[in-house]
């Protein structure tokens, strides 16, 4: 089986847009308020689309393959991208390749960074501050079990009344 | 410095220059930010006696302590500049992006004076400011205009506060809008905006925010935002403030036919329960807000199919009820367009439902509305009147100057239906039914609000008896008018207001980690006290006189002829007992001025100059 390796997962119709998981991110990654270095980017297309996006921990990830000096390499653990600061020059070619916009170049250090779980801490900050719980852990599988057993419990409950 | 940026970026679009005005620690703890900054910096910058809207009107936005950070719902902004419909202090409140993006591009404050030769948008990008042509945003509605500017920037970084048709063309209650769907709503300051020839500010800010105590502002912050998840803010996260549709019509203050009545028989209709039934597709939020209560509604087909935009209680009664309207898609259609064109719903219902009446009582007829028939009820005509007054076309051309002027100029007796204070339009309580707010209507500074004051709940959660005065309402009325204060000063939205225990204490603790500046109960309580007076002072300087703290005659004359108010008026003796023991409570003297001394006492020396007494 292919692995698959859990990454931040937003469920648009939990997410309000308020954006404190940029605020988390930032806070966490930089000890500064600022969504320009939060590696988590709530996307709110008016007047009720909203989603957040982060590194979703492709397996065979085209940011590895597209860095030209062999910056990032990805975790065979966790999964997440692990940026060499020595070799990353800022380049941009995996911001290019990622189909996700979920890498970060950070303006002051010229480097990229990417999501990586808050691997320091107890648990990524953007989950722990998202107060509507429209973020989460999880791989696709895990995601469309959520999913039906939500939609299973919601017709046993019609059944029911 | 941490939070604050120590820095008010002035703007004058006459001669296209900029400066930047230093200001320290201490006069930002004064002033602490919001309504309370921006009033200082109108007072500072708009000469005694300024035209609303000419070039020497400051038009003064102002940040607060908490934008731009995990507060929840602290990312707000205040504005501020001589009111042309009151010709006193307008000051109002916003909030989302825009405001942190104010902080972000490195500034407190924002102060912006003259005129442009032909329209303009200013872009300030962090430190530089532009000025920049205009001529293909010009008639573009509110939205549009904000989109457009992104567009042309190619970066959604960029966070615009526009006006539209409205404020172009300086109807007396146009607003200004950021992030699609937030006001800064009342006293027409897009007015002041469009005769700057000013069509929007766009700013892009790309600095991090730093503040003092990281860990405990975080660790209070998540918890209140779980404490904003439960029963204490339920209202507004399910059904949003349009809760207050079929509970303001219980206790008979729900404003009804140009508040000839408190009693609506259509309520269910247009309740917040059927509109959260049938129309509300998703509540969303500002930004830094884990309440979201922005009830984003759709009406799928029909003559209004398509409408879409966020329902508040204000917006309802004023469209609604208060224009005998009892049909959903027409409310929403009447505030969707007030939103696109860049109106106070509140100033554009209750000068709607005055002319309303008018065709009623015979005063304004068929002929005068140019073919119209605006019975009571008739959303058609509602619809069709907001788009006049937006653009100044027939009769909207009178709507326009608000229901003060437009009520003076064709008189009849309709002055005694005119509801408005100071020439601020009412709010959406019927201040017969809840008297400690009859006088913090009659004092406001601003005019009638139901933000400024929230007397209201004395009333409504049975401090005191509310269908009568007494002299006991002064000190209550101070109370109320300074814990509204703190959140639009400090700022927070007054919508987690129930989420603290004690915001004397709390609120110093917060500002504290925030920003590193020590701050009591004491002083906080000091500073909502100079926030106030500040505001007073600057009313007083343009020649108020106690007359104007008064309520509109059908508030004073006509008892509410049935529901849960039944019988209940103002008596002029009464509302005269509760303003003298108001200006008692506040140290005033009996005229409503202030003393020297109190103004000493406040840290408002130069000011204590100009006005005191």
């Amino acid at each position: 089986m292919e692995k698959q390796f859990q990454h931040i997962i937003c469920d648009p119709d939990k997410c309000v847009g308020c954006q404190e998981c940029e605020l988390a991110c930032s806070m966490a990654k930089h000890q500064v308020f600022d969504p320009a270095l939060s590696r988590i980017r709530n996307v709110r297309i008016e007047p009720i689309v909203m989603l957040s996006v982060a590194c979703r921990l492709c397996s065979d990830p085209p940011c590895v393959t597209a860095c030209p000096r062999n910056a990032l390499t990805q975790d065979p653990e966790k999964g997440i991208i692990l940026v060499d600061p020595d070799l990353c020059d800022g380049c941009g070619w995996c911001i290019e390749a990622c189909e996700f916009g979920a890498i970060l170049l950070n303006p002051s250090t010229k480097k990229v960074e990417m999501c990586d779980l808050c691997a320091d801490l107890d648990e990524p900050q953007c989950v722990k501050y998202c107060q509507k719980k429209a973020l989460y852990l999880g791989v696709p599988e895990t995601v469309a079990q959520k999913t039906r057993r939500e939609v299973v419990s919601k017709l046993l409950q019609e059944l029911v009344k | 410095m941490y939070s604050y940026t120590g820095k008010i970026l002035h703007i004058d679009v006459t001669n296209r220059k900029t400066h930047v005005q230093q200001v320290s620690e201490d006069f930002l703890k004064r002033y602490m930010g919001g309504v309370s900054l921006a009033a200082r910096l109108a007072y500072d910058n708009t000469p005694k006696g300024a035209d609303p809207l000419g070039p020497d009107n400051a038009l003064c936005f102002a940040t607060s302590a908490f934008a731009g950070m995990m507060v929840p719902v602290g990312t707000k902004h205040a504005v501020a500049a001589k009111s042309p419909l009151t010709g006193f202090l307008g000051d109002c409140l916003a909030s989302s992006h825009f405001s942190a993006a104010i902080k972000r591009a490195g500034y407190d404050g924002i102060v912006i004076k003259g005129k442009a030769d032909k329209p303009v948008w200013v872009f300030i990008d962090d430190d530089v400011v532009y000025f920049n042509d205009a001529a293909d945003l010009w008639g573009l509605e509110t939205f549009p205009t904000e989109e457009a500017i992104r567009a042309k920037m190619g970066d959604e970084r960029v966070r615009a506060c526009t006006i539209g048709p409205a404020g172009e063309r300086l109807v007396r209650f146009a607003n200004l809008t950021n992030d699609r769907g937030r006001q800064a709503g009342r006293t027409g300051l897009g007015a002041v905006m469009g005769a700057k020839l000013i069509k929007a500010v766009a700013i892009r800010g790309t600095k991090p925010i730093k503040v003092a105590d990281p860990d405990k502002l975080c660790a209070i912050a998540r918890q209140l935002g779980e404490i904003a998840q439960t029963s204490k803010t339920e209202k507004y996260r399910i059904l949003g403030t349009p809760a207050n549709v079929l509970a303001m019509n219980r206790l008979g203050i729900l404003p009804t036919r140009n508040y000839q009545e408190g009693e609506f028989e259509g309520a269910e209709k247009i309740s917040g329960e059927y509109m959260h039934e049938h129309y509300t597709q998703k509540a969303v939020a500002c930004a830094g807000c884990p309440i979201a209560c922005e009830q984003m509604v759709y009406v799928k087909e029909g003559e209004y199919g398509g409408a879409r935009t966020s329902i508040d209680y204000e917006s309802l009664y004023a469209v609604g009820p208060n224009c005998g309207v009892d049909y959903m898609p027409g409310v929403i259609a009447a505030i969707e367009r007030c939103d696109a064109y860049g109106m106070d719903t509140l100033s554009t219902g209750v000068t709607i439902s005055w002319a309303m009446e008018c065709f009623q009582r015979g005063i304004l007829t068929k002929e005068d509305f140019g073919g119209l028939e605006p019975h009571w009820g008739n959303h058609q005509a509602v619809v069709a009147l907001v788009k006049q007054i937006a653009y100044r076309e027939g009769i909207g051309d009178l709507l326009a100057e608000g229901v003060k002027r437009a009520a003076a100029k064709v008189g009849k007796g309709s002055e005694h239906f005119a509801m408005h204070v100071k020439g601020l339009e009412a709010c959406g309580y019927d201040a017969r039914g809840v008297q400690t707010f009859a006088l913090g209507c009659a004092v406001g500074t601003r005019g009638p609000c139901h933000n400024r004051s929230l007397a209201y709940e004395v009333d409504i959660k049975g401090e005191v008896d509310r269908l009568k005065a007494g002299p006991d309402r002064g000190k209550l009325a101070k109370r109320t008018e300074e814990f509204a204060a703190v959140f639009d000063t400090v700022m927070l939205c007054k919508f987690i207001r129930a989420c603290f225990k004690d915001i004397w204490t709390e609120i110093p603790q917060l500002y504290t980690y925030a920003t590193g500046i020590p701050l009591t109960p004491d002083e906080l309580k000091l500073a909502m006290e100079r926030a106030w007076n500040l505001k007073k002072a600057f009313n007083i300087r343009e020649g108020w006189t106690k007359e104007d703290d008064w309520l509109p005659p059908r508030w004073l004359k006509d008892p509410l002829p049935a529901g849960g108010s039944k019988g209940a008026y103002v008596k002029p003796e009464d509302l005269r007992i509760m303003i003298q023991s108001y200006y008692e409570a506040r140290g005033w003297t009996p005229n409503g001025l202030i003393p020297k001394e109190k103004l000493v006492a406040l840290g408002l020396e130069d000011i204590a100059e100009d006005i005191g007494v």
